[in-house]
């Protein structure tokens, strides 16, 4: 199997893997960064959301083989403290119930707010549209982006 | 139930003490039952015996307190309601409390269930006592140093003071307070007197949920762990015939395929390898029993309502009587589909099968059930069998189901390695256990503006409604009354899905009643208060609702959602129901736009007693509208010979943040012992938006999904 070398939250990560391999089970199986989740493995429920030069992007449809010039961020790399004003969003509005989707909801708002600095409630709910919330959390994450938007701004 | 103080545990049986080896006090408690006269209490933490306890608190000699939580966490928020219960009654800082659990591998390695929304509901007695107890402990053992009486002394945040102003940290008397008697007859406080119990406690697991900790089954590692991928018959009622793996063992990192039974389980030392494998893997399946269709199911079911082979339930008065009489008779037919559970994270195991003992980890609802079908399964010892939880990437009753633990077992044993066994989402959602399909036929009798005859019968998938959830209302509301069950057995795996039974029939109640009041032109909510007000003051020991309680959720929530107050333009639907012992109304609010009912806001007003936590509270109730929303307006799930029609979230549609209304949660206040959370708050969302939709564009939903019924409507245009 080849090798490949990754930029993932800031450092260089060697890895031996098939080519055809997601980006997702090189994180989760070989690199042992178990937050970004396997929910449906088709790019439709969210939880794998990577960011991928900034890019909120389904780590699952993301081929190992060509990611090699890419910067690539994981829930583990958001921040170093777990500060990231989207974290202390989620932290003061509570809202995870069982939790498995939110690194996905997380990474996606990341990506989002960075592009977007003061969103509209429609824009938010558009964003987030995508990520799947079983035990539908959705109010709170809509809150939690309004509330992170407030402390990015 | 509705004692606040009752001292009904005999806390020399249900609660012991231990000093620690590692230094500080443990205080071993059982919740639901009385443990051993001959329970045994570890002095290592590292050997906590959960076979004689159930639950464990730890006070250091630095007065911090670790709490071993035994319950499920599935996303329902127990792992921090139900220590804030202990901590209330101790009197310790919140800040001071850590929360453990899992990760414990011991002998006897036992804990509870998580299901019924009964954890708070049978855990606040038991709890309050332990930490109560365990503070008068602390007490009396600092009045023993001082040499004063411990009436006189008090203790508040970790702190005990004396009459002359001396003070002890908690962490300052373990080593006299392990030694000492358990004390009865502890005072409880009163309920105006709580600090934690009603505060806003954020989920314990926040910060590791928000940094992307590992918590949840398949973030579980073991060394020399390999993944494990299942190819199982692809319709209900098939075997396997015979498979080729050649291309399978040609996939890089497939170190071994393993035939059991029906299914072929594919080793790797990757997932993605496991998967792959499992792909090329080429099968032939023979006809085994029955490849049923929901469309023989549908007219099986038509065929037991029509006919007459029912088990009457209950029966009050005379409905024969009663429907000869009536000025009119009501009757409709009401249909649901089978629900995938569709947990975000799917079902998976880890199993270590070796000659000594057996070693399972991961999320499971039930783990002593499974502990006892392992055994069996693999001829096994009990005492041999460990079983570890971890955080549940969702449980809605899916969990409850150990079929995936045990295939895990099984490969393990026959590989003779470490392995965790993954689904595909496409495994977990055609390999379910499904909520199954019900059809109610409901006919009343109306007479001089009353409901004076109801009739309800119950066709379903191998199983009927259970416990006294054939007592609900509107039992006891209507003088001539009979509810019959039957059912038809099926080789499509069927279970417990959030709110089992109520979830499809106060859809089907409340969708009916709100048909009722339109005929007899009365107030849709008011007809609810006026039938509820013959259910009070009822001698009948079945009845476990409360006529005033239901009637004061329903008061709060008309005033909450300002009922029949509303703009122009926005139609209101109602919905009320008592299940899992509490009481929940719920109004919902919709517009039109081209035509499409779009639902704004659903405002919902629950009595569950006490509230312990009530952002978590809140969140339990948020999430069970919206779900409920969710699989009443989308969830479309039916099968053709055997096989299921969606096997992913592309075809599949779950709720999505565009499609979700603002729910706005308001608790009724009273003192009463607090009851469950989990799922009550879903049963009558469906309700209350199809009422809406009814109030909106004039039209009935009589199945689940309603947009297949919209669409039919043609009012997508």
């Amino acid at each position: 199997m080849p090798n490949y070398t990754l930029h993932i939250n800031g450092k260089e990560r060697s890895v031996t893997a098939d080519t055809d391999t997601p980006l997702l089970w090189v994180l989760r199986d070989e690199l042992n960064l178990v937050g970004t989740k396997f929910g449906c493995g088709i790019a439709q429920c969210g939880a794998c959301t990577v960011h991928i030069d900034g890019v909120a992007t389904r780590s699952c449809q993301m081929q190992v083989s060509i990611l090699d010039d890419v910067k690539i961020t994981t829930i583990e790399g958001l921040s170093d403290d777990g500060k990231h004003p989207i974290q202390e969003a989620w932290k003061e509005i509570d809202v995870p119930q069982c939790g498995y989707c939110q690194a996905g909801q997380i990474m996606t708002a990341a990506a989002f707010l960075e592009e977007n600095k003061n969103p509209s409630e429609e824009e938010i709910r558009e964003a987030m549209h995508g990520n799947i919330c079983r035990c539908a959390s959705y109010n709170r994450i809509e809150k939690a982006v309004k509330v992170a938007a407030r402390k990015m701004s | 139930m509705e004692f606040i103080k009752k001292n009904n545990f005999s806390r020399r049986n249900f609660l012991k003490t231990s000093m620690l080896a590692s230094g500080g006090l443990l205080v071993g408690f059982n919740l639901l039952s009385a443990c051993k006269a001959d329970a045994v209490m570890p002095v290592d933490i590292e050997s906590l015996n959960f076979n004689d306890f159930n639950a464990f608190i730890k006070i250091s000699d630095e007065g911090y307190v670790t709490l071993f939580s035994p319950n499920p966490e599935i996303g329902q928020g127990v792992k921090t309601s139900m220590p804030m219960i202990i901590a209330e009654e101790l009197d310790v800082d919140w800040n001071k409390v850590n929360v453990v659990q899992g990760a414990l591998d011991t002998k006897h390695f036992t804990r509870q269930v998580a299901g019924g929304s009964q954890s708070i509901r049978f855990g606040w007695d038991a709890l309050r006592q332990t930490g109560a107890t365990t503070k008068q402990m602390l007490i009396n053992a600092a009045a023993t140093k001082w040499n004063v009486d411990p009436t006189t002394c008090k203790a508040s945040k970790g702190i005990i003071t004396n009459a002359n102003g001396d003070t002890f940290g908690y962490g300052e008397v373990v080593k006299e307070a392990a030694v000492l008697e358990v004390p009865e007859n502890v005072t409880l406080k009163e309920t105006k007197d709580f600090t934690i119990i009603g505060q806003e406690i954020v989920n314990v697991d926040i910060d590791k949920i928000i940094t992307g900790k590992p918590l949840f089954g398949l973030d579980y590692k073991a060394e020399g762990m390999m993944y494990a991928s299942v190819l199982r018959p692809p319709a209900f009622g098939q075997k396997l015939d015979s498979f080729d793996d050649t291309k399978t063992k040609a996939v890089n990192g497939v170190t071994e395929v393993i035939k059991f039974g029906d299914k072929i389980a594919v080793l790797a030392s990757s997932t993605w390898a496991a998967m792959k494998g499992k792909k090329a893997l080429s099968a032939k399946w023979k006809k085994g029993t029955n490849l049923e269709s929901t469309e023989d199911h549908d007219k099986i079911l038509t065929k037991i309502l029509d006919g007459n082979t029912f088990d009457t339930r209950r029966e009050d008065g005379n409905i024969k009587k009663a429907f000869a009489n009536a000025d009119k008779v009501i009757e409709r037919t009401y249909h649901s589909p089978f629900l995938p559970h569709n947990c975000l994270e799917p079902m998976n195991f880890y199993a270590e099968v070796t000659a000594e003992k057996v070693h399972l980890v991961g999320p499971i609802q039930t783990p002593q059930w499974t502990v006892n079908r392992v055994s069996k399964l693999l001829d096994r010892k009990v005492e041999e069998i460990h079983c570890e939880m971890t955080r549940m990437g969702g449980g809605f009753g899916r969990r409850l189901y150990g079929d995936f633990a045990l295939e895990a077992a099984k490969i393990s044993s026959l590989s003779k390695k470490p392995i965790q066994v993954i689904f595909s989402r496409e495994d977990d959602m055609t390999a379910g256990t499904y909520r199954p399909a019900i059809k109610y036929r409901i006919k009343a009798a109306l007479k001089d503006g009353k409901v004076t005859g109801y009739h309800l019968k119950e066709a379903a998938i191998d199983q009927n409604m259970y416990g006294s959830q054939t007592h609900f209302f509107p039992a006891g509301c209507i003088p001539n009354f009979k509810l019959d069950t039957a059912n038809h057995k099926s080789n499509i795996t069927t279970g417990a899905w959030r709110a089992p039974y109520t979830n499809f029939l106060a859809f089907a109640e409340q969708s009916f009643f709100d048909e009722i009041a339109s005929e007899l032109n009365v107030d849709k909510l008011q007809l609810r208060i006026d039938l509820l007000q013959n259910v009070k003051g009822t001698t009948d020991k079945t009845i476990e609702y409360s006529g005033k309680r239901m009637e004061d959720a329903i008061n709060l929530v008309k005033e909450k959602a300002n009922w029949g107050k509303t703009t122009e333009g926005v139609y209101q639907g109602f919905a009320a129901y008592y299940s899992h012992n509490t009481h929940v109304a719920e109004i919902a609010d919709i517009i039109l736009k081209d035509g499409f009912p779009v639902i704004k806001k659903v405002t919902a007003a629950v009595d569950c007693g006490i509230v312990v936590n009530p952002t978590g509270a809140r969140n339990q109730v948020e999430g069970g509208v919206l779900d409920g929303i969710g699989h009443a307006m989308y969830a479309d799930f039916s099968f053709k010979n055997g096989k299921p029609n969606h096997k992913n979230f592309d075809t599949y549609r779950m709720i999505r943040m565009q499609e979700t209304p603002k729910v706005d949660v308001h608790f009724v206040q009273n003192e009463k012992s607090p009851t469950g959370l989990g799922e009550p708050g879903l049963p009558p969302a469906g309700a209350a938006v199809a009422n809406a939709i009814n109030a909106a564009i004039g039209k009935r939903m009589f199945s689940q999904p309603f947009v297949n019924e919209l669409k039919k409507k043609t009012v997508l245009g």
